[in-house]
């Protein structure tokens, strides 16, 4: 992935995709690339499935929307959620995967149990999938809210921007009472990767 | 007279964010409106820039009113709403279109394409064409923001106001957007006394309506010309004719096409379509929704693909226009996998949770309402059973009471949220009472505007600009109405509650019940110290009682027989349920339904 690029970031609300996926953008716009980004507000905040498109390229982005079959890279925030935004994937897709299970309410409610082995529906298609336990980066640095950049860390390692990029997007964005917290994070998210 | 920016900086902005600093730019000085999902944001920024005074109107018509009183008095006002908005305002919308304007006036209008977050999926544009007012289309934020100042130019030069369509994917779409020259008004704020075009009498509207189709002649001129109608010239085998986000994703599909690419969607230019009709050989009309501008273009006489091929329902993208006129489905390569679905859901401690129990326990009708609220409709809840629009759940309760007489008593209740209850259900509660109805109305008073986001109502005691205002006394307004029978219960206690709707309901009078306690969204709420619940595994019995509130931090945890069996508990018990403490916070409505002393007080946090 060089001159452009989609990037789909999937999972619950509250877990703090839309703040990933703006850091994301920023870190593009720092390195020069035009991008769009298109998000659902309103229903999908209360607990429901969330996703944000980013579009990005070194020519004008037109559509905010990426097409089915065409995420460069999936940053899923929760193992059932990348599962269910499978059509936008393709054999070359990166899927960088939170192992991390919320229950719906019909599972919390016992009525249907949590899908096991959910992740083999994207193995199974021989795309490559990244799992990553960002609960616990967020624990070893101390915050359990980092789980968000902990994982933009690890989507660092694949997209076409300097580390030094990243961090200053991260110092500018975040207010410096959390900050240190999530420079460890997005480290920790960076070894994690590749 | 323009002012030079110094900045030079590339901004990072929604469409609604882009919205409102082209606000800033035209130098709007009266900025009123509702919230509605994809529009809200817009003045929750606009509010940034202290020189416009901002407000959130009880409902659209109130707002629009107060952008037609600003413009009269001779300043840029904005009118902001959702489509579903736009009905609410349609009234003043029409006659706003005779009375013309002082200082210019624009109404954002923002559609929602596929109804992410609405009751229907409405085309506004027919509005632009029904009440003879032009109508701009922006494709993406920079645009917005661009389209909106124009807007302002276009208002004030053909004395009109000004319609401006978004949808979800702009003003919920993230782009670059330039700041640019601050644009001033060459009206001068003072009232002016005009009644001929300002009073509309009989008389006056007949002399306004012969003004109205000489600017509407105006207009079509202008758009023959108009910088934002322009045509791109590429292959001449194909030409698209398209506005708005449509442009962007047939661009996108077919990028060596021919364009006419219409930043003004109501009039069209007329002169510029059949020229460039003239030079593509198939012509194609790229449009979400309705036919609108395919139907103007058959009416010229000019041959062109359109619903026949793209489709009216749900918003377009480029693999959905790709589609259409090609028939290539594009590298779709996986079909989707069968999971639980995930709704939306009422958050932790939600009041209205207890009340929806309650509502399903009494097994009455529900006729209901838009907010948070409505999510009362799934399971397992399940104690929703009508919902049109924004205030109907008093007249519709009303209306199935006169239906049914004696048959109805004691089945029905309209439940409406604080805010849809300023917004149209006040009216509907005087004519309950007038018309000697029995239906009982409960108003879920959480202080807030919830759904959209926590916006500050006339039940809240501020104001958007964060000024202490007057906090509406529901009891009080009942009364005052005519209503002898209000009650204020806490929602969180399901018994007590329980008791009073069962009495109000069978009361053959009307009567209001009003469930009070603040949404945890709230600034307040989330500030509180909270002491959440905690489970016990030993005592749960797996009985499931405290599941049927649908709280999401209650998760069942299955068991087999022998995991059971293992734990000391009875084969047979298919699991047991764990409260999540870092998300509880304590509300108690499950720790009334469990009667195995499974639920106890938890650590303070």
């Amino acid at each position: 992935m060089k001159e452009q690029g989609n990037i789909h970031f999937c999972g619950v609300g509250g877990q703090g995709i839309l703040l990933a996926s703006e850091l994301t953008a920023h870190a593009l716009l720092a390195a020069g690339f035009d991008a769009k980004k298109s998000e659902v507000h309103g229903m999908a905040q209360r607990g429901g499935s969330v996703e944000a498109h980013l579009r990005f390229g070194k020519t004008r982005v037109y559509s905010p929307l990426i097409e089915p079959g065409t995420v460069d890279i999936m940053l899923a925030f929760e193992m059932m959620e990348a599962v269910r935004y499978l059509p936008f994937l393709n054999k070359k897709s990166t899927v960088i995967v939170n192992t991390q299970k919320i229950a719906p309410p019909v599972v919390a409610t016992g009525k249907i149990p949590y899908p096991d082995h959910c992740l083999d529906a994207i193995t199974q298609q021989g795309i490559s999938l990244v799992p990553v336990d960002a609960f616990a980066i967020a624990r070893k640095v101390g915050n359990l809210k980092a789980v968000n950049v902990a994982l933009v860390g690890v989507l660092s390692r694949y997209l076409p921007i300097d580390e030094a990029t990243w961090v200053e997007v991260i110092k500018k964005r975040l207010p410096a009472k959390i900050l240190d917290v999530n420079l460890k994070a997005f480290q920790e998210g960076r070894k994690a990767g590749k | 007279m323009t002012q030079k920016k110094t900045t030079q900086e590339k901004l990072w902005y929604s469409g609604n964010e882009a919205l409102a600093l082209g606000a800033h730019e035209a130098s709007v000085r009266v900025a009123s409106g509702y919230a509605g999902t994809p529009s809200t944001e817009i003045l929750e920024n606009v509010v940034n820039y202290k020189e416009i005074y901002t407000e959130w109107a009880p409902n659209e018509k109130v707002g629009l009113e107060v952008a037609i009183g600003a413009s009269f008095a001779g300043v840029r006002a904005l009118a902001t709403m959702k489509h579903v908005g736009l009905n609410v305002a349609a009234d003043p919308l029409f006659t706003a279109s005779y009375t013309g304007v002082r200082g210019g006036l624009v109404i954002v209008v923002a559609d929602d394409p596929s109804m992410y977050s609405s009751q229907n999926e409405q085309d506004s544009r027919n509005y632009a064409y029904a009440a003879k007012l032009p109508m701009l289309e922006p494709a993406d934020p920079a645009e917005a923001k661009e389209f909106l100042k124009l807007g302002y130019r276009i208002s004030e030069q053909f004395d009109t106001p000004v319609l401006l369509r978004s949808c979800t994917r702009v003003a919920h779409v993230k782009g670059v957007v330039s700041p640019g020259e601050i644009q001033t008004s060459s009206v001068t704020p003072e009232l002016v006394r005009n009644p001929a075009q300002m009073v509309m009498l009989p008389a006056h509207a007949r002399g306004r309506r012969v003004a109205i189709a000489e600017r509407q002649k105006k207009l079509a001129e202008f758009a023959e010309t108009w910088a934002e109608n322009r045509i791109e010239t590429g292959d001449r085998t194909m030409g698209i004719i398209a506005a708005g986000t449509s442009y962007l994703y047939a661009k996108e599909a077919f990028p060596k096409a021919s364009f006419l690419k219409l930043g003004m969607v109501n009039p069209l230019p007329e002169k510029m379509i059949r020229d460039f009709a003239g030079q593509v050989e198939t012509l194609y009309i790229v449009e979400d929704l309705d036919p609108f501008i395919e139907m103007r273009v058959k009416a010229m006489g000019i041959a062109c693909i359109g619903k026949e091929k793209i489709p009216a329902i749900g918003e377009l993208s480029p693999s959905v226009v790709r589609r259409a006129i090609t028939g290539d489905s594009g590298s779709v390569t996986f079909a989707p996998v069968d999971l639980p679905p995930r709704p939306p859901n009422m958050c932790p401690g939600c009041p209205h949770r207890g009340l929806f129990y309650n509502l399903n326990r009494l097994k009455v009708f529900v006729s209901g309402d838009i907010g948070c609220y409505t999510l009362g409709a799934l399971p397992p809840l399940s104690a929703m059973d009508a919902c049109v629009c924004m205030g109907a759940s008093i007249g519709m309760a009303h209306g199935m009471a006169k239906a049914l007489g004696d048959e109805g008593l004691g089945k029905i209740v309209a439940v409406i949220g604080d805010s849809t209850f300023i917004h149209t259900g006040i009216n509907s509660l005087i004519n309950t009472v007038y018309n000697n109805s029995y239906s009982t109305v409960i108003i879920l008073d959480n202080r807030i505007t919830a759904m959209t986001g926590q916006q500050p109502n006339p039940a809240s005691g501020t104001t958007i600009m964060g000024e202490p205002a007057n906090s509406i006394d529901f009891p009080e307004l009942c009364r005052a109405i005519g209503v002898k029978h209000v009650r204020t219960v806490d929602p969180h206690d399901i018994e007590g509650t329980y008791a009073v709707l069962k009495e109000e309901i069978e009361r053959p009078e009307p009567s209001v019940v009003i469930t009070r306690f603040p949404c945890v969204l709230t600034p307040e709420e989330k500030k509180r110290p909270k002491t959440p619940f905690t489970s016990s595994t030993e005592n749960c019995t797996g009985c499931g009682m405290c599941l049927r509130i649908g709280c999401p931090s209650i998760n069942w945890v299955p068991l087999t027989p022998e995991e059971a069996k293992a734990m000391g508990k009875k084969e047979k018990q298919k699991g047991y349920a764990l409260i999540n403490e870092t998300t509880c916070i304590g509300c108690g409505q499950c720790l009334s339904l469990c009667k195995f002393e499974a639920i106890s007080t938890g650590e303070a946090k």
